[in-house]
């Protein structure tokens, strides 16, 4: 080290010849752009807004999230519209911080593939749905996605489903105690529009929809779950009604 | 290990024990997983574990004989180094073979998918590779390479007598639950935190090992000052325990079940992941591999680091600002507009140390340019410093945000990412095996200089290719999807996009081919080094000093 001082400097002294004090140093110099940037999300109103339709998943929405994130859909497809002009043309509405507020993980992703899903519920029917998870060349002649034809025949797994509400509810998400009792009973009765939980499946996730969803109703399968949590994405926010400068959006 | 280069140690078996310790109760609980789980995840994972921990269980006991403790022979503890050198190189290859197919699968999707099995879809497979090359083969790197260079500039030898290996052998352990994992439909979801709460935890024990191990070597040194490739191996080492640590918080639907949710949602989780994500770039894939650089370059062209102060400087700063960085890849999304700004103007400002970094790197061949001509490994660290000054420069560009408009969501991000992936780690992992193979296994130089050329150019080009598919595939993507026909609607469909892809996505699949027959090339050229006669080569790397002990 040619430029090597004769007088030992300070950093020499102090960081070169003790590693914990240079350990130290390194752990208060990463910690101040983290604590800066990440701490105030936790109590800045304007980042926690609510905005108004915005609920919790039905258990059925949940478990279709699982298969989501499971076929690691988030490596093509993102869900975070951007308030540019042609975005907004393309997908509608750009995305709301309230509307990933129950997401956990967030799904926002980072690369385009395929398009965004941010608001692709309603967009298309559950039998498109259905036979582009099948066959996505047998729609979209020109696609590059996978074909998902083995989720028609797996049986969702929904043993655990009370579990998972209730994890959800112990992080903050506002599950009631009897929506995690009834967490199975109402993941049934979402697939079947003639169910006696109907009523009470609508009064805990208002706007839900309820039908079967692959066509199938012999058996509540993994396409049932997908379908639904897809059918569902975007739609919870009214747009129509939504206004982001009235007075409770600006919090 | 021999006898002739054996000796037996004074231990107090106390690392043993402790290691065995870690292996029953990982052992129980792994039992415990596959009886009860509840999910077949769960249990397939279960009985993997179980097989891992008793093989280690194994190991362990194995370590001693019926006179104690047997250690290799010398100050240094090379033989974890050893398997470190090999295991990087297998992983190199695992991690680029997947990276291959999975191009090949977004070029050729009719040909490459089945409709059966799921498992082999893009979605599973695409962690895979990028765990693969980033943690596998960038992690061994820097495991193997940090426990040669805390040894020497220390002149002491590892601490911790097994438990090196230990960190050696958790470490692999824990990139096959994690792979095996994803193929089975395992993950967190968010990108390069894949791994699951169990996974984490394992990750966790290990990486509190590897920090006491290398923290320990130093307390044992021999010199006085602490070398610059030291701190920055330290700070990759604490910062990625602290990342992994907060963006990992999550709670278990069940004691026994692969699946978890995460304590932070929405906007705080997305800030969180790519705090995470822009600092597993900065600290692992940019300060670990500067600890690298600052050894190997000096080491193979025989020259002192060009500046000692700016060496401080670099350290120092680029520590400091690349925590900031992160909130540059939510650009326009629900975050708050003042953390995109924080973000996007500490990631201008990281421009500066890093290219201060690049010049000490590639001025400390002040005195030796000869070397680029005559030497292809020399040419192989140059080139990858050169390509890290090309990234950090791309960096801060595409982190503008009226830039980031268009380049986000497109393939110029995941060119960017190549070019430093393949361009600076890579070429800086191969050339520091290069150097370290012959010292490693005391030989004259690698077996064949030609086939150090081969690589040297087979990658050149690899790169190359890829990154020219990359840029103008992502720049076509990005302009096409904002484009407006005269009557004011938007000109293409979204499938027209993804067909306008195609040829990039050939040439793409095409340059990482390439890359991987380097690899391979290499691969070869290190079994003959280490089991062939290397008397002939004309690889003659400068020898280290031979290790005296300093009692």
């Amino acid at each position: 080290m040619a430029e090597t001082p004769q007088k030992p400097s300070f950093h020499q002294k102090f960081f070169e010849k003790n590693s914990l004090i240079l350990t130290l140093g390194v752990v208060v110099t990463i910690s101040i752009g983290g604590l800066v940037e990440i701490a105030p999300l936790f109590y800045l109103n304007s980042t926690i807004e609510e905005v108004e339709g915005v609920r919790p998943y039905t258990p059925l929405e949940l478990l279709g999230r699982q298969i989501y994130l499971r076929e690691g859909c988030y490596n093509c497809h993102s869900q975070m519209i951007r308030p540019l002009r042609d975005e907004v043309e393309r997908y509608g509405h750009y995305s709301l911080a309230a509307e990933s507020m129950y997401d956990r993980p967030f799904q926002w992703g980072s690369k385009r593939t395929g398009p965004d899903l941010a608001r692709v519920g309603g967009r298309y029917s559950d039998e498109w749905h259905r036979d582009h998870l099948i066959h996505p060349q047998s729609v979209v002649p020109e696609s590059i996605m996978p074909p998902y034809a083995f989720l028609q025949d797996a049986v969702l797994d929904y043993s655990t489903i009370s579990a998972h509400l209730r994890v959800n509810q112990f992080l903050g998400v506002p599950y009631s105690d009897e929506a995690i009792e009834n967490a199975r009973a109402d993941l049934e009765a979402q697939v079947d529009e003639f169910s006696s939980g109907y009523d009470d499946l609508i009064a805990r996730y208002p706007g839900a929809q309820i039908r079967n969803f692959d066509g199938n109703s012999a058996v509540i399968t993994e396409m049932d779950a997908l379908i639904a949590y897809l059918q569902v994405l975007g739609t919870m926010v009214d747009f129509s009604t939504y206004s982001p400068e009235a007075p409770e959006n600006q919090r | 290990m021999s006898h002739a280069t054996a000796m037996p140690v004074k231990s107090s078996g106390l690392d043993g024990m402790l290691i065995g310790l870690i292996c029953i109760l990982g052992a129980f609980w792994s039992l415990m997983a596959a009886a009860r789980g509840v999910d077949p995840q769960m249990v397939a994972h279960g009985w993997l574990m179980l097989g891992g921990f008793i093989i280690g269980l194994v190991l362990v006991v194995n370590a001693y004989s019926a006179n104690g403790r047997v250690e290799e022979a010398g100050l240094y503890h090379d033989n974890v180094i050893k398997a470190g050198a090999i295991a990087t190189i297998f992983w190199a290859i695992i991690g680029l073979s997947v990276g291959v197919i999975i191009a090949l699968q977004l070029a050729f999707p009719n040909e490459l998918y089945f409709s059966e099995a799921g498992f082999l879809n893009f979605g599973r497979l695409r962690p895979v590779h990028t765990s693969a090359v980033v943690f596998a083969f960038g992690g061994n790197a820097l495991i193997a390479t940090s426990f040669y260079v805390v040894q020497r500039t220390s002149r002491a030898r590892l601490a911790g007598g097994l438990w090196p290996w230990f960190v050696f052998w958790g470490y692999q352990f824990f990139i096959i639950i994690a792979a095996s994992g994803y193929v089975m439909g395992v993950t967190q979801a968010q990108e390069y935190a894949e791994p699951e709460w169990y996974a984490d935890i394992w990750l966790t024990i290990v990486w509190v090992a590897y920090l006491l191990v290398f923290l320990g070597t130093l307390w044992k040194r021999k010199e006085p000052h602490i070398y610059v490739a030291n701190w920055f191996y330290l700070a990759f080492i604490v910062t990625i325990a602290v990342l992994h640590l907060v963006n990992n918080l999550s709670i278990p639907v069940d004691p026994f079940g692969s699946f978890s949710y995460r304590v932070f949602s929405g906007v705080q989780n997305a800030l969180t992941q790519w705090w995470y994500g822009h600092n597993a770039v900065g600290f692992f894939l940019t300060a670990g591999f500067l600890g690298i650089m600052y050894y190997f370059i000096p080491k193979r062209v025989n020259r002192p680091i060009y500046s000692y102060r700016l060496s401080i400087v670099h350290f120092w700063t680029l520590i400091f600002i690349y925590i900031w960085a992160g909130p540059h890849h939510l650009h326009y999304t629900a975050l708050p507009e003042w953390a995109q700004t924080l973000g996007m103007t500490f990631s201008i400002m990281l421009w500066m140390p890093s290219w201060g970094g690049m010049i000490n790197g590639l001025m400390t061949l002040s005195g030796a340019w000869d070397k680029l001509r005559t030497d292809p490994v020399v040419r192989m660290l140059v080139v990858s410093v050169a390509f890290y000054g090309m990234s950090t420069f791309e960096g801060p560009l595409m982190s503008i945000r009226s830039v980031n408009a268009l380049s986000h969501y497109t393939d110029w991000t995941i060119g960017h990412v190549h070019s430093g992936a393949l361009g600076w780690v890579g070429m800086i992992s191969f050339g520091a095996i290069y150097c370290m193979v012959p010292w490693l296994w005391k030989k004259k130089g690698m077996w064949s200089r030609a086939l150090i050329e081969w690589h040297f150019w087979l990658a050149t080009l690899g790169i190359l290719l890829y990154i020219a598919a990359m840029w103008p595939s992502g720049i076509t993507q990005g302009l096409m999807w904002r484009a407006y026909n005269d009557l004011g609607f938007l000109e293409y469909s979204f499938i027209e996009t993804v067909e306008a892809m195609h040829p990039y996505y050939i040439i793409r699949a095409g340059g990482g081919l390439l890359f991987l027959s380097g690899a391979i090339v290499m691969a070869f050229n290190m079994y003959k080094t280490i089991t062939g006669d290397v008397s002939e080569t004309e690889d003659v790397v400068t020898p280290q000093p031979r290790a005296i002990p300093a009692e």
